[in-house]
This record gives structure tokens, C-alpha cells and sequence, in this order.
């Protein structure tokens, strides 16, 4: 089997279990206590405010007719109207998207910063302090929570020394490089951390295979053999790493936003949650798991292209 | 004549069982957490919800060794009290993934099968949410609380002790003291609870500390944003919400709370390291 039909396999295995995960949602929002038609028309609503109200949104007709119109309407890109906003749902997240991909993009390339070279110095100088030290800063880093590292971040250099902005998204690119530093970091801390780990194990490894042995009897420089050996492998358990944690960047994305009051989806979930706006709560959560699927099939391909062991099957 | 020396090896190795000193300090760390959740009212020096309108954003000092806060209370005695919550928070949002989920486990990796697909669709299914996003949206459907947040991660977080247990089963089945017990005529439920399970269990249990941590960390993002526990309790969480008005003139009511929660996070791990070294076979 090839590259290709591996990719297109890999697509197709996502749609049953994205059909249930679409169920999922869909029953879910249905089955719990708590229907949208009270919460839209508040504490008061009589039962035939109540009544008219389900009818206006459907919800008087048998639930898998609800779901075959609420598929029908997802395939064309329709995921209902907010409550609150008056607007579709699926324009509020294609509107709000962009700030969060941004965010959770820079995030992720400064971590990979952080660690790889990290990593290195870590598993290189192994067991010596300077070892011990990077251990424990990544240590505090993944104990600490994100909105923590976010506030304090935000309040010393932002408010206190004033070296970055305290809030906003500005306009241009270079202008998001610089508003969004702040919480990217706060982001990409977690993420490097639990990266770093397992990159400081890969590496070490990595060095004691006999793989490297051979570069290193064959009078391989040391710089090749870890550009070369080392640093392959340590960027494919990276990928793979990534892949897995991409629901918990997504996850501590919707806290920093809340943090840094940074208008993407994530702060926009808050908000839906808080305002009880149903609609955008569903289409953000099956956005949200559309995102992850993706992620899963890209970090999937990159591992196959990678690393050559990867049997296609 | 064998059989007491024997005994007498078996006693003499176990009290040269020496504890690192990473798994002495979490011990410690937890130790004095599970105190301070027990015995709140015994260790914290002022009641953790009295107002003392004369002692508003106190600066830490001897008498308030963490400051005060806004409304005149003392913020070592919330944290202290904080524990309380954090803990149950500890203890709750992992007790029933980790019963479930090595039940589960052992089951699919015991029977395979039909049992096993069904897990792995399951498995397919829950990590393509992103789990803190997954306990928001139900969290908001069922109403901010801490029971309601108790009710969304334990709906979720018994797949990943589901996984680490399968996976266990699986390899220790294949062992010969496995199928012995099979050829000896056991019941399934003997082999899986007496042979399989106490040879299984470890990573859960190693995991179920690193859980812990990360359940505070929910816990207590959840309070931040206002979906968890709920003010005035003093979660941990909440108290640094509490303060963060305050962050540039009073900056103590958010940054003692936090460091507790971290304090606990490095407290969990050191001891889920100690003890996956302890428990890990020797030789």
C-alpha cells in the first residue's frame, strides 16, 4: 500500500467513529437535565411559552428525526443560531477560530523551542545539575496550573514592568506575535513540559542504542551523529507526543483565553457556557473533536513519512 | 529445615527496603495535606470565612504569615481550608475512573472479543474530545458544582486506567502462572481478581497519583473560571479568582493558593515515582 491510499484510509477510518461522536453530542445536549427552550426563555416561561418555543426549534419532533436535520444541517455548514449573539454559530467560529489556531500554533512552536534544546542539554549532561535543574523547572511546570503561570505572567511583565500587552489580539501579524506572546508562553510552558520528559528519555535512548555506537566507531563527528541520528528521532517521538496532547493544548487554550481575555473560541465556550447559549456549545464541542480527528490523521501521516519502521496496514 | 530459613531471608530483605529521599518528601508533602484537610479548624490559626473589616489587604506578617484579602480574611487559614476541598477534589474525581477502569480493563484484556471491540470504539471515541473541553460542556449542561464537575471527569477519566490495565492483562495472561491456573480448572473471576490483577495493577496505581495531581489542576481551573466550586468556599481555585483583581496591589491572596496547588502537583508526583519504583519488579 502506498503513501496515498494509507492517507485516504486513514480519513476514512475517522467518519463512523465522527458519526457517533456527532450522536454523542447531539443526544447528550438532549438527554440532560436542562432543555434549551427554558434556558432561552428564562425561569419564567409558562408551559405553552415553552411549547411554542419547541416547536418554533424543532424540538416536538421525534429525537432521530432531530438528528437526521441536525446531520443534514451540519454537512451544509449550518450549526444553528446562538442565543445570545443572534448570529450563526458556524460564522461565530469561523470569526473567532483563526485568534485560537494562532494561539495554539505559536504556543506549540514555543515549546518545541523550549524543549528540544532543553532536552538535549538535560539528557546530555545527565545526572549533573544542570540536568537536575531543567528537570525541576519543567517540574514546577507541569504542576502548575495554566491560568496560574497565565496571571503571573500577566501581572509582572505585563502589568508590573510593562514589557507586553495586558490583553487584546492587535491587528497585523507581526502585531498577534506580540500581543499573543504572553499567553503562548503561559500555553506552550505545560506543553514543553510534558514534552521534555519524554524527549529527555527518547534522547537518552536514543544514545545508547547501537545505532549510535556505529556512527560513533565509524568516527562520526558528534555534532552529525546528533543532528543527524539523535534529533530524528527525538522530532518523531515529538510529533507523536504532540498528537496526543492536542486535546490538552485545545483544553488549556480555552483557559488562557479566559485569562488573557483573548477573543477565540475558547473564551467563547466560556461565555456560551455561562449564558446558557446551547447551540454554541455543540457546535463548539463537535468543532473541537473535528480539530483533534484532524490532528490524530496530520501527526499519524507525519510519523509514517518519518519513520520508515511505521508498517503501512 | 528450609522453610524457616527461607522466612527468615523474606523478613530480612523487606526492612532493607530503603525509601529514596524523593518518596520520603512527597510522603511528607501529602502527609501534611491529608492533615490540614482532616483537621482544618486544629492547624488553620483563623476561621477561613470571617470578615475583619479592620484588616483589609494586609501584607504578609507575622500574625498573617499569608496576608489578608479584601474582605479582612486570613489567607493561610483559606488555604489551609483550601485543602479540605482540593483533596476531596484529589480523591473524587479519580476514585471511580480508577475502580471502573481497572475493572474494565481487566475485563476486555481478560475476555478480548466482542468486549474488547466495544472498549476500543469507546477508547476511538472519548480521545477525540479534548477532555478538559469535554468536562466543560458537560459540566455546563448539568450546572457549575463540584459534584456535577466530580460526575463529568469520572464519566471520562476511567478510559485512560481502562487502557493501562488491558494492556497488562493482556501480557500477563499469556504468563504461565496464568495458564496454569486455567489447566488447574480457576474460575475466571479467581484468575483475573487473585492471579492477574495484583500482577496488573501497578501502573494504574503509579498513574492514579499523577491523576490526582492533574485533578486538583482541574479542579481547580474549573473553580478559577467559575464552573467548579463555588465562592465563598475556599478552594483554591476560587481564592486566586478571588484575587486576581488584586494581583498589582495585593498580589499574596492569588500567589500563596497557587503555589499550594503546585506544592501538592510535585507532592503527587514524587510520591507516584517513589512508589513505581518500589513496586517495580527487582531483578
Amino acid at each position: 500500500m502506498n503513501r496515498w491510499s494509507y492517507i485516504i484510509m486513514r480519513v476514512l477510518q475517522v467518519i463512523p467513529t465522527f458519526f457517533v461522536v456527532m450522536a454523542l453530542v447531539f443526544f447528550m445536549v438532549r438527554l440532560l437535565p436542562g432543555d434549551p427552550t427554558s434556558a432561552i426563555l428564562g425561569e419564567r416561561a409558562t408551559e405553552a411559552m415553552i411549547a411554542r418555543g419547541n416547536k418554533e426549534l424543532g424540538l416536538d419532533k421525534p429525537l432521530i428525526v432531530q438528528f437526521g436535520v441536525f446531520v443534514g444541517h451540519f454537512f451544509q455548514g449550518d450549526l444553528g443560531d446562538s442565543i445570545n449573539l443572534k448570529v450563526p454559530v458556524f460564522r461565530l467560529i469561523l470569526e473567532r477560530m483563526p485568534v485560537t489556531l494562532f494561539l495554539t500554533l505559536y504556543a506549540s512552536v514555543l515549546a518545541v523551542l523550549l524543549a528540544v534544546p532543553l532536552s538535549f542539554v538535560a539528557a546530555l549532561r545527565r545526572d549533573t545539575g544542570i540536568d537536575s535543574a531543567i528537570r525541576g523547572m519543567f517540574q514546577i511546570g507541569l504542576s502548575m496550573p495554566v491560568f496560574y503561570i497565565g496571571l503571573q505572567l500577566l501581572t509582572i511583565l505585563g502589568a508590573r514592568w510593562r514589557l507586553f500587552p495586558i490583553g487584546g489580539y492587535g491587528e497585523t501579524f507581526f502585531e498577534h506575535l506580540w500581543y499573543l506572546f504572553l499567553p503562548a508562553l503561559t500555553l506552550g510552558f505545560n506543553l514543553a513540559a510534558i514534552l521534555m520528559r519524554n524527549l529527555r528519555a527518547a534522547i537518552l535512548e536514543v544514545l545508547q542504542s547501537e545505532y549510535v555506537d556505529f556512527a560513533r566507531a565509524k568516527g562520526l563527528r558528534s555534532s552529525l551523529i546528533l543532528g543527524k541520528h539523535v534529533l530524528r528521532n527525538a522530532v518523531i517521538s515529538t510529533v507523536t507526543l504532540f498528537g496526543l496532547n492536542i486535546g490538552g493544548l485545545i483544553g488549556g487554550a480555552v483557559i488562557t483565553e479566559s485569562v488573557f481575555a483573548i477573543p477565540g473560541v475558547g473564551r467563547l465556550m466560556v461565555d456560551s457556557i455561562f449564558g446558557r447559549d446551547y447551540p454554541v456549545i455543540q457546535g463548539l464541542t463537535l468543532t473541537f473533536a473535528v480539530l483533534v480527528s484532524l490532528t490524530f490523521i496530520l501527526t499519524d501521516i507525519v510519523h509514517a513519512q518519518l519513520d520508515p519502521r511505521v508498517e503501512v496496514t | 529445615m528450609a522453610a524457616p530459613s527461607l522466612v527468615a531471608a523474606q523478613t530480612s530483605s523487606r526492612t532493607r527496603v530503603r525509601l529514596k529521599p524523593s518518596l520520603i518528601a512527597g510522603i511528607v508533602i501529602i502527609g501534611s495535606l491529608v492533615i490540614m484537610a482532616l483537621v482544618p479548624n486544629l492547624v488553620a490559626p483563623y476561621s477561613p470565612t470571617n470578615f475583619d473589616y479592620q484588616a483589609v489587604l494586609q501584607a504578609p506578617s507575622i500574625k498573617h504569615p499569608f496576608g489578608t484579602d479584601n474582605f479582612g480574611r486570613d489567607v493561610l487559614s483559606r488555604v489551609i481550608w483550601g485543602a479540605q476541598v482540593d483533596m476531596q477534589i484529589a480523591l473524587f474525581t479519580t476514585l471511580f475512573p480508577f475502580v471502573f477502569g481497572t475493572l474494565v480493563g481487566a475485563m476486555t484484556g481478560y475476555y478480548g472479543r466482542w468486549l474488547d471491540a466495544i472498549f476500543g470504539r469507546i477508547v476511538d471515541i472519548v480521545v477525540t474530545f479534548p477532555f478538559l473541553v469535554l468536562v466543560i460542556a458537560i459540566v455546563a449542561l448539568l450546572g457549575p458544582g463540584l459534584n456535577n464537575m466530580f460526575i463529568a471527569v469520572s464519566a471520562v477519566g476511567w478510559i485512560t486506567y481502562g487502557r493501562l490495565v488491558r494492556g497488562e492483562i493482556l501480557t500477563q495472561k499469556k504468563a504461565e502462572y496464568a495458564l496454569a491456573g486455567r489447566v488447574m480448572g480457576y474460575t475466571a473471576s479467581r484468575i483475573i481478581f487473585r492471579h492477574l490483577l495484583p500482577n496488573a495493577i501497578t501502573p494504574a496505581v503509579v498513574y492514579w497519583m499523577t491523576d490526582m495531581a492533574l485533578g486538583i489542576l482541574l479542579g481547580s481551573s474549573l473553580g478559577y473560571l467559575g464552573l467548579g466550586a463555588q465562592p465563598p468556599t475556599a478552594e483554591w481555585g476560587v481564592i486566586i479568582a478571588d484575587g486576581k483583581n488584586f494581583m498589582t496591589t495585593a498580589w499574596w491572596i492569588s500567589t500563596f493558593p497557587g503555589l499550594a496547588i503546585t506544592v501538592a502537583g510535585i507532592g503527587f508526583s514524587l510520591l507516584g515515582d517513589g512508589l513505581a519504583d518500589l513496586l517495580r519488579p527487582k531483578g
